[in-house]
């Protein structure tokens, strides 16, 4: 059994810093077996908070990223044609199940509702996956919990949980984390000076406060961390926050001269 | 010095004592006494700007405008004016000079003959505004072209009337000259021959600058940046860097000579200049931005201050502190800023104003306001720099406040004060910080006026009246001749139709009821079957195990398979918003030919019949219908809202339409595409009814408003919505294709029109 979980183990501990007590209240929920839904906005945490949990708790992972097209099938599994007829191809959801994985569906929401009602039948007391095409009742292994992720931010009407569904997981609330920690993150993932790590919190959290205002998204903590990357490589300051941080979140033209003024504001120009 | 001449009776024959004066007036040859009383002064002053030569073309000129029979008023403002003129342009007078004889030979030779004085008489300033020769003479040839363009002439009786608009416009150059460019002063003078050669009191009304069309033009063409053009990103800024969402209000600096606004906020929102120039380097966005900043920086940090028992002086003391703290705390968050202060900020030299007989209370502060700002300045005044180091000692532990700042400001008041401050003679010099505002929210003054109390508190607003009517909205019109828009041209106004009685819809759809029940077939479908199994697919979500199974077989048997044993899934929904706008005009009057029914009659079948359709489909369904009678009165009214059922209202209002008046489109799609654009569907569809070209009783030129719809129908195809015209006329081919492209359908059958209607529009949307 072991062999089956090997590749889906983390090798290193993922970089985490914890916001507040959510280390423990995954623990508990784990030790309870109990779903758990992460929602924030992009960029702020939630898949890395999945893996470092993941690793801590030392338990294969499986992510699988959601999007429109994916049906029930994608999950489940199917039968595939070979030499000899037809063979039965788990998906990753009931590999997870049979392995005792933890199973991370990401931007859940993306996913169709009818497709995710999939799941309900192992977010539930009874934790068994019927395959219905292949006439088989598995039993989720002690080990298997099931996380997704979501992000509330987007204003789509269509694109939304069931209730049915949502009644299922309990959830953690993500958001960017405060401007002194996230300095101190972007500092440890890209080994970049605080005084600019600082500088581009400003910028980042500018970005932020135009949401709603034409942004549907604030500037992440990991566009944040991409233009430290490209400070790093000694890419001009000003130049790395337009790359990473501007040019990416939008195509109005009005926005974008606003961030560009905010990154002359908050970089003083060396001459001056 | 100026010696009187001697009093003969005849002017002409005045003696003069100067021997060169003399020559000179009897060179002008001139009988009029007002030109004589101030000729010497005149030739002095000549003589001091002019060469020789100059001085007899000078001459030469005057005398030609002296004999031109207009009176003394046209000589003596040239003689006054013209060495003014001359030094005001750069270079030497030989060019000009020519170029306006010649304008006023034109002026002379044409009926305008009134308007040389007005020219003459704005010319100087024109030329201290233009400073150029050849800017003159750009100015020239506008004015000529606008004299030739409106001077009307009636061929029949060989009589040619002045032009009505060439005074008022020489009237208003100076001023327009201080907004526009040349270029944009040529635009606004086009424009207005265009729109009002043919009306004279229009005319005259757009070139004083009275008309509202006029002043929207004029601002449209002014230099620099424009308010409106920066508005969002301005409010961006704010949202990004202060988290605020203060109003931004413009203030018009277009007819403010005398005193300059200063950018202030009160409750009521931040108020902003509406039009910016480039200024020390500094771009006119930029400009705006830093005075949004600074104001930004009094809102966080700036606490009111009671002010009864300070002297202005100590405010004024006061105000420099504090905006220099606030400055400071500005650049130590945002360090990028401190860039365009140091730029906007005058840097006055520090022994510009002597204060033995002037008041430097202004030079001063703004010499301090310019040493806090600027750690790098070069002032060596002891005091000045003891202040500087103890306001850097106080902000050095933190942010400080406002009262803090205050009494630093008193004692600075007090240590500084100087006899000479109480002045008459102020020096204002380099002194005008305008990036700052004018202080306002810092005071508080606890005593009111003596009386301001009692009058102030009365006026309690009138009790609201109920809305009877939404306000006009504004459109633009597009004028092909000129291919430029028209700005706020017409006025729309939209009302929810009259109701009338429902039965008389329902009983037309039962008139109608094969015809429905042929629909209904058809819409059934045409529903939307959410979600549609594709089978036989290469390529799938999931195996089709029927079909594999028996491609299975015929592999095992020999037959060659069949591999396409996939199947896939795919959603069929219908996602539409669709606004029927029908045309409302008087010709929808007129009865078919071989029948009793109007035309009129027959399309509120076809509408009814197609509401029905569209509802049991399923669609947003809005229905509106518009008419006009000139630009001022495009009625818009409104028989089903998107979010109304197709119920008895509905039906009674769509019961009562009634034909009357003219067909400007141009603007009733644009307000349909308005409500449109807010829809968030995925198909937006603007369905047209009407029965003829648009065509208005104010528009004599049948391209215009063609032009103007085919202009209209772009900018909603821009936003992503379709506009699909459906004509009753059978005329229609000739023009319907330039105004909607390929999207038209001429129904020529009118007596079948409600069953055309509707098939047309299961065929659109299928």
């Amino acid at each position: 059994m072991t062999s089956d979980r090997d590749p889906y183990l983390l090798r290193q501990e993922p970089y985490y810093h914890a916001q507040g007590n959510e280390i423990s209240l995954y623990e508990a929920a784990y030790a309870a077996r109990l779903p758990v839904m992460v929602k924030g906005p992009t960029g702020c945490g939630k898949s890395r908070f999945v893996e470092y949990m993941a690793w801590k708790l030392c338990k294969p992972l499986i992510t699988v990223a959601c999007n429109e097209d994916m049906t029930a099938a994608d999950l489940l599994g199917r039968y595939l044609l070979d030499a000899s007829g037809t063979r039965w191809q788990d998906g990753p959801l009931t590999t997870a199940a049979r392995i005792g994985a933890i199973c991370y569906l990401d931007e859940i929401v993306e996913a169709r509702q009818d497709t995710t009602v999939v799941i309900h039948p192992l977010t539930d007391h009874r934790r068994t996956l019927p395959l219905d095409k292949k006439g088989e009742l598995i039993a989720a292994h002690p080990d298997f919990q099931l996380v997704v992720s979501y992000n509330p931010g987007y204003q789509s009407l269509l694109k939304d949980l069931k209730q049915s569904t949502r009644q299922r997981f309990t959830a953690f609330d993500f958001d960017y984390p405060d401007g002194a920690l996230e300095c101190r993150i972007i500092a440890r993932e890209t080994g970049i000076d605080e005084a600019i790590a600082a500088q581009l919190v400003k910028v980042a959290q500018s970005g932020r406060n135009l949401k709603g205002h034409g942004l549907d998204e604030g500037i992440s903590t990991r566009l944040a961390v991409y233009a430290a990357s490209l400070i790093q490589r000694g890419v001009a300051a000003p130049d790395a926050c337009r790359m990473a941080m501007v040019r990416p979140i939008t195509d109005d033209a009005d926005i974008r001269s606003t961030l560009e003024q905010v990154i002359d504001a908050v970089f003083a120009a060396p001459a001056a | 010095m100026v010696s009187a001449g001697s009093p003969a009776s005849n002017p002409r024959q005045r003696e003069f004592s100067h021997p060169q004066v003399h020559s000179a007036w009897r060179t002008l040859d001139c009988g009029f006494a007002e030109v004589a009383d101030v000729f010497e002064e005149c030739v002095y002053e000549a003589l001091s700007v002019f060469s020789n030569k100059q001085f007899a073309a000078y001459l030469e000129a005057a005398r030609v405008i002296g004999k031109l029979g207009r009176g003394a008023e046209p000589l003596l403002t040239f003689l006054q004016e013209w060495p003014t003129i001359a030094a005001a342009l750069s270079g030497d007078q030989e060019p000009s000079l020519p170029q306006v004889m010649g304008a006023i030979r034109a002026l002379q030779k044409s009926p305008n003959s009134q308007a040389i004085t007005p020219f003459l008489q704005t010319l100087a300033a024109v030329a201290r505004r233009l400073k150029a020769a050849e800017q003159l003479e750009i100015y020239i040839g506008i004015a000529l072209d606008l004299m030739v363009r409106t001077s009307l002439s009636i061929h029949g009786r060989q009589a040619t009337f002045p032009s009505p608009g060439l005074p008022h416009f020489f009237e208003q150059a100076p001023r327009l000259l201080g907004l526009l460019s040349t270029g944009g002063l040529k635009n606004w003078v086009d424009y207005g021959i265009r729109n009002h050669a043919g009306h004279p009191e229009r005319q005259e009304a757009f070139f004083r600058i009275d008309s509202a069309d006029s002043r929207a033009v004029l601002q449209r063409e002014r230099h620099g940046t424009l308010f409106h053009d920066i508005e969002r990103p301005l409010a961006l800024y704010m949202q990004a860097l202060w988290r605020e969402s203060v109003p931004l209000v413009p203030y018009s600096t277009l007819f403010d000579n005398g005193r300059q606004v200063m950018p202030y906020f009160d409750h009521f929102g931040i108020r902003l200049p509406d039009v910016l120039d480039d200024q020390r380097g500094i771009s006119g966005s930029d400009r705006y931005h830093a005075m949004l900043a600074h104001m930004l920086g009094h809102r966080r940090w700036s606490t009111q201050q009671v002010a009864d028992n300070w002297s202005p002086m100590q405010r004024m003391a006061v105000e420099v502190f504090e905006d220099a703290r606030i400055e400071t705390l500005l650049c130590r968050d945002y360090p990028g800023l401190r860039r365009w202060f140091l730029a906007l900020h005058p840097q006055p030299a520090e022994d510009a104003c002597d204060p033995a007989n002037t008041s430097c209370l202004r030079h001063r502060l703004t010499v301090l306001s310019r040493a806090l700002l600027d750690p790098a300045h070069r002032y060596r005044d002891a005091s000045l720099l003891d202040f500087v180091g103890r306001f850097h000692a106080l902000l050095a532990a933190g942010e400080s406040n406002t009262g803090e700042i205050a009494r630093l400001a008193l004692s600075y008041v007090a240590k500084t004060r100087r006899q000479s401050d109480q002045r008459a003679q102020v020096h204002f010099a380099e002194t005008l910080i305008d990036y700052r505002d004018d202080n306002r929210h810092l005071w508080r003054f606890i005593e009111e006026d003596d009386e301001g109390e009692f009058i102030s508190e009365q006026r309690k607003p009138a009790a609201q009246e109920e809305i009877a009517s939404l306000p006009p909205r504004h459109y633009p019109e597009w004028d092909y001749k000129s291919q430029s828009i028209r700005p706020d041209w017409v006025s729309l106004y939209e009302a929810l139709h009259p109701s009338g009685n429902a039965r008389d819809i329902d009983t037309l759809l039962a008139r109608h009821a094969p015809l429905a029940k042929q629909l209904k077939r058809l819409l059934d479908l045409l529903k939307p079957q959410d979600k549609v199994r594709i089978r036989y697919q290469e390529d799938g979500s999931e195996l089709d195990l029927d079909i594999a199974l028996r491609s299975l077989i015929d592999l095992k048997s020999g037959n060659p398979p069949d591999q396409r044993i996939n199947m896939s899934h795919r959603t069929n929904g219908r996602d539409i918003s669709v606004l029927l706008l029908i045309d409302l005009s008087q010709s929808l009057n007129e009865i078919l030919p071989g029948g009793a029914q109007s035309i009129l009659h027959t399309a509120r079948e076809a509408v009814a019949l197609l509401a029905w359709a569209i509802n049991e489909l399923g669609d947003a369904c809005a229905i509106a219908g518009f008419h006009s009678n000139t630009r001022h009165a495009v009625r818009y009214h409104h028989i089903k809202g998107f979010s109304e059922d197709w119920n008895e209202t509905v039906k009674g209002r769509l019961a009562a339409i009634e034909a009357g008046w003219s067909t400007r489109m141009g603007a009733a799609v644009r307000h349909a595409g308005h409500l449109l654009a807010a829809r968030q569907t995925e198909k937006r569809i603007l369905l047209i009814l009407t029965d003829g070209q648009p065509s208005d009783i104010d528009e004599s030129d049948p391209q215009q408003l063609i032009a103007d719809t085919k202009k209209a129908v772009e900018t909603l195809s821009n936003e992503g919505i379709t506009t699909f015209c459906m004509s009753l006329d059978p005329q229609a081919d000739a023009y319907v294709g330039d105004i909607f492209g390929r999207n038209w359908r001429v129904l020529d059958r009118i007596e079948r029109l409600p069953e055309q209607l509707s098939m047309l529009y299961l065929n659109l949307t299928r």
